[in-house]
């Protein structure tokens, strides 16, 4: 994983409320084995004219002009900027790994669904809840300003508009500590071996049918 | 002592290691795995050179991608090549690391993670359960704490046999009272998402209680725990009485006849003490649950089959209001149109929501004796494992559904998501007993009104929703 340093970066406003992850990666692209590869097909279905099967090239397949990461102005954005409950639905890790390589370092939202909250935390992709009300200001900033940008300091823990308002949003400490660090979880886990082990003791005395 | 509540209790017995934030590491037993979220974990084991920390914790089965039909064809019976390939890796995977027992594609027992898993005692109350998939919810039915993961922690859980989570917040949602004839577990919990929806539960771990949840069958409280995540929440609960133990009994990973008595004890305690505080609660008269249909693009967007598809004009915020427009817009429907008058072109029994046992007998008490509308271009039953599917054929369900015009097909997740050939095609609608109604997810372009098995039934005879309360 990659470290979270102070971003900043273009922003891409998709205003739609409860957007799930069948929609940020539709199912014909989870029968890969491997971990990459996804952000071309990253919102595939709102964002081609055609239906996409893997192993295309999407570079041929026809825009949907209409979808708004396919307009000039948003390309080569980081920040996405999205509505109430984002990534809802099945557990696919699928979604943020198609929302990091198409190259989105963070997501803006007032709310955000608990398993697709906890899969992007994992791979280093910044989910950030603000005050709808905020949202919905940058909402009415972005969209009529082409260029808008907004930079996301995580080690402040704020988001701030090129007028320079600032905003604070919270995150867990633990999670913050792995995403600056780009520590990876697993390892952190396995220092604990020693406790996991002793638990297992006694939980088996407790209820030993579990370990027949 | 305080009282406690039943995933207070649940989550106190796991909990391996507590951080000054919150944080916790909780112990995992169960760890059900399947094909599509599980070959990136396994790499990455392979990657780091580790290895599962508990094999005995794993059940394993291939659901997702595997067909329906000409299962005589072997492995060659699965078309897509990619979709062979993910099969062939979890082969690969369980036998290159092992696994407590594996259900690999063609056995008799392999069927949908969430039925065997239950079926097969395999989940058990006061487990901790997950599986790289948000239907995990399903196992809170047994008095466990169950929830979805995604394939980092699916890798997680392999390597270190624990999670890394906070305490969720508790919500109890009661459903008193006795549930109308037809009315099912389903009609519920679509009543449930409907009223606090679709991001209500996130957060929140619920538990359902009342006399209606008490008076449902294992079946019927798998069901509801099923949809529990589409209400937002990761884990959907219900506590041990005599219903879960008693289904139970001939299990064959339950415990043996030394343990039982001990085992059965101690999930006893497993439910929420008196007096036991919620952060919230939420209170339903079961009598006032209608079936129920949904009209649009996710769970929430439900209604009654009395109702009408409702106008976004008539709602005030504007955001909701694009929403609705949007979802009615791609489910090609009109405001104020009533249920009973959308038409339908295809049926769909199954699911890890509603393909067990009983849910196909309350679909086959339906169609019996009747014939499948002439609009109707698919009804097909897709029972949720091998077991389920060899029960219904003893009791002659299949022969049923057969002589109405379903198709009788051989268990999986088929229809649900359409990662296998079973698929929606554009514009196609389909009255289907799973979980989600999302854009696209039974087939790009397709429609998908979400029912119980009875409503799926009906409407396959009518070739239109009807209430199956009064359909004689
Ligand atoms: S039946 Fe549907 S919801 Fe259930 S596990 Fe399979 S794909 Fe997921």
């Amino acid at each position: 994983m990659e470290k979270f340093v102070r971003k900043e970066g273009l922003v891409a406003p998709l205003d739609r409320a409860n957007v799930d992850t069948d929609a940020i990666i539709p199912k014909q692209f989870l029968k890969s084995i491997k971990r990459t590869g996804f952000g071309p097909n990253l919102f595939d279905e709102w964002r081609y004219r055609d239906h996409g099967e893997p192993g295309q090239d999407c570079a041929k397949r026809p825009l949907n002009p209409d979808f708004v990461l396919n307009q000039e102005r948003y390309r080569g954005a980081t920040v996405l900027l999205a509505r109430e409950n984002f990534g809802c639905g099945s557990s696919r890790e699928h979604a943020p790994w198609a929302l990091l390589q198409y190259g989105f370092q963070a997501v803006i939202a007032p709310g955000f669904a608990d398993i697709f909250y906890n899969n992007s935390l994992k791979n280093g992709l910044l989910l950030i809840k603000l005050d709808a009300t905020i949202v919905d200001r940058l909402f009415r900033e972005a969209q009529p300003a082409p260029g808008y940008r907004l930079a996301v300091d995580l080690e402040a823990q704020t988001v701030t508009t090129p007028g320079g308002e600032s905003f604070t949003f919270d995150i867990d400490p633990f999670r913050k500590h792995c995403i600056l660090n780009g520590l990876d979880d697993i390892g952190l886990t396995l220092e604990h071996a020693d406790k996991i082990r002793a638990f297992e003791t006694v939980h088996r005395e407790r209820q030993p049918w579990l370990f027949d | 002592m305080t009282a406690q509540t039943l995933y207070d209790k649940l989550w106190d017995s796991h909990v391996v290691h507590v951080e000054q934030d919150g944080t916790a590491l909780i112990y995992i037993d169960r760890h059900l795995v399947h094909e599509v979220t599980s070959p990136q974990a396994y790499e990455g084991l392979r990657l780091a050179g580790r290895k599962p920390w508990r094999v005995d914790s794993i059940v394993a089965t291939a659901d997702h991608n595997t067909p329906t039909r000409n299962w005589d064809k072997g492995i060659d019976g699965i078309t897509d090549p990619i979709s062979r390939v993910q099969v062939e890796t979890l082969d690969a995977n369980i036998k290159a690391f092992g696994a407590k027992v594996y259900f690999p594609f063609l056995d008799r027992r392999q069927g949908i993670v969430h039925v065997i898993g239950p079926e097969q005692g395999a989940t058990l109350p006061g487990m901790t359960v997950v599986c790289g998939d948000s239907h995990t919810s399903t196992h809170g039915a047994f008095g466990c704490l169950a929830f979805g993961i995604g394939t980092s922690e699916v890798e997680h859980v392999l390597a270190t046999q624990c999670m890394v989570m906070k305490k969720s917040k508790t919500m109890q949602i009661v459903v008193d009272g006795e549930l109308g004839t037809g009315v099912t577990g389903k009609d519920i919990v679509l009543a449930v998402i409907g009223r606090i929806g679709s991001g209500g539960g996130t957060g929140y771990a619920i538990e359902f209680a009342g006399s209606a949840i008490r008076g449902l069958s294992m079946e019927g409280r798998m069901t509801v725990c099923n949809m529990a995540i589409e209400a937002g929440a990761r884990t959907g609960l219900v506590a041990v009485d005599d219903t879960t133990i008693g289904y139970l009994g001939d299990r064959p990973f339950s415990p043996h006849r030394a343990m039982w008595d001990r085992a059965v004890a101690y999930w006893r305690t497993l439910t929420s003490d008196d007096g036991a505080c919620f952060d919230r609660v939420v209170t339903f008269r079961a009598e006032e649950i209608k079936p129920q249909v949904t009209w649009g693009t996710n769970p929430q967007m439900v209604t009654t089959v009395d109702g009408r598809v409702p106008d976004p004009a008539q709602e005030k915020d504007p955001v909701q209001r694009e929403w609705m427009e949007r979802a009615l817009k791609y489910m090609d429907l009109k405001p104020n149109t009533p249920i009973t008058e959308i038409r339908l072109d295809k049926i769909f029994i199954g699911a890890c929501t509603n393909s067990r046992i009983d849910d196909l007998r309350l679909a086959a008490q339906v169609v019996k004796d009747r014939r499948v509308a002439s609009n109707i271009k698919l009804a097909m039953v897709v029972p949720g494992s091998g077991l389920v599917k060899a029960q219904a054929e003893q009791e002659g369900l299949d022969r049923i559904f057969t002589a109405a015009g379903f198709e009788w097909r051989e268990p999986g997740c088929s229809m649900c998501l359409g990662m296998n050939e079973d698929q929606l095609s554009p514009g196609e609608r389909c009255a289907s007993t799973s979980n989600r109604n999302f854009e696209g997810r039974q087939g790009p372009g397709g429609r998908t009104h979400l029912v119980s098995p009875a409503m799926a039934a009906a409407a396959a005879i009518a070739g239109h929703f009807v209430d199956v309360r009064t359909f004689g």
